[in-house]
């Protein structure tokens, strides 16, 4: 699992990004992640968790939004909510020709911070 | 307090060199293969299978990702095959940056044909994007057949599915039957190929499809 590396990523990002906007200490930061990517939310918490002892995210939460997987029918046009990550078959017309439109999603929304 | 809007994707850095790669690829009209599996299920013995049958007539390298060895290195080496070793240090998956910089070390516009073996690991490998024109999937018959419904995506993902060890049949309880089901609703439009990297059935039947691909990508 990268979960480690990812949260690992996504601190340095918001370090750099805090150190641009005057911002000296962490209040939350959101990720999305989609149903389909490969990532556990526990395990970013545990991650984030172990990773976030200096002052500066000490006291910062980690929201994590999980979208739903979102198919869109090649034939019928027709969207729907994939409950069943197995089956990619048009629940409207049988057409098996289906894009996956949400659920591979995997990245950092916003962060909040204070100013100094 | 502030809120910073960010939305920066955390695969944006992969996703922007793994087009480098793409571009690269596609400027040598080489085909590219990312091949991944479950530790052991045979993808160093299907390349070694593969080499065999189209050495000859195609110029061919091939990118090994291991956790620590060069032991699959050293048997490609062995059919005289350019290999470049990416040894991962523990790292579940190859990311575009290694596969660049190997790609930097194989003698450039000389290849007809190229291989990626990814780490054995069903779940990060998925999420990589090498560069490559398609990933291959291989599945052998004594992992059990539920393995595309355990690991949708990556089987979702693949351009080709490659059942082996399937001398081994007799001997496990895989259902044909239940995998090509499931195979129909998860990933209709592969094709799956039926081989064996000990007895060699269903390697002749593979390599054709796979020279048809080389040609469509020559330019
Ligand atoms: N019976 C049988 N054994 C096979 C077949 N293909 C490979 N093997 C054996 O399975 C073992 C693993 O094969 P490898 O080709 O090394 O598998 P791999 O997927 O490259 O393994 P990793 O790189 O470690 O993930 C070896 O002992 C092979 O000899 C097959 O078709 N039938
Ligand atoms: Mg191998
Ligand atoms: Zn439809």
């Amino acid at each position: 699992m990268h979960e480690l590396s990812i949260v690992e990523g996504v601190m340095n990002m918001v370090r750099e990004s805090a150190l641009q906007s005057n911002i000296m200490k962490v209040n939350k930061l959101k990720l999305v992640i989609g149903r389909l990517s490969m990532v556990l939310p526990d395990s970013l918490q545990f991650c984030f968790q172990a990773l976030s002892q200096d002052e500066f995210f000490r006291d910062a939460v980690l929201e994590i939004e999980q979208r739903e997987i979102l198919i869109q029918c090649g034939k019928c046009k027709q969207q729907f909510v994939l409950e069943d990550v197995y089956c990619y078959i048009c629940p409207g017309c049988g057409a098996n020709e289906v894009e996956i439109i949400q659920g591979r999603e995997l990245y950092l929304d916003y962060y909040e911070g204070e100013e100094n | 307090m502030v809120q910073v809007k960010m939305e920066s994707n955390l695969l944006g850095a992969n996703e922007l060199l793994a087009r480098k790669n793409r571009n690269l690829f596609a400027g040598q009209g080489l085909l590219v293969v990312n091949l991944m599996s479950s530790p052991g299920s045979g993808k160093t013995t299907i390349l070694e299978r593969t080499i065999d049958v189209l050495g000859g007539q195609l110029k061919m390298g091939v990118i090994e990702g291991d956790l620590y060895t060069d032991q699959d290195a050293q048997r490609i080496e062995k059919k005289g095959v350019k290999v470049i070793q990416i040894n991962t240090e523990g790292a579940c998956h190859l990311d575009a940056g290694m596969v660049g910089n190997a790609f930097g070390q194989l003698p450039s516009g000389d290849m007809d044909l190229m291989f990626i073996e990814n780490v054995g690991n069903l779940v990060c490998p998925a999420e990589f994007d090498l560069g490559e024109d398609f990933r291959a999937v291989v599945i052998s018959t004594t992992e059990g057949n539920d393995k595309p419904l355990k690991y949708p995506f990556i089987f979702r993902q693949a351009r080709v599915i490659l059942l082996n060890k399937i001398d081994l049949l007799p001997y496990t309880d895989f259902s044909l039957d239940k995998f090509s089901d499931d195979l129909a609703r998860l990933n209709p439009s592969a094709p799956v190929f039926m081989v064996s990297g000990r007895t060699g059935e269903g390697i002749k039947t593979w390599t054709e499809w796979l020279l048809g691909e080389v040609k469509r990508k020559k330019p």
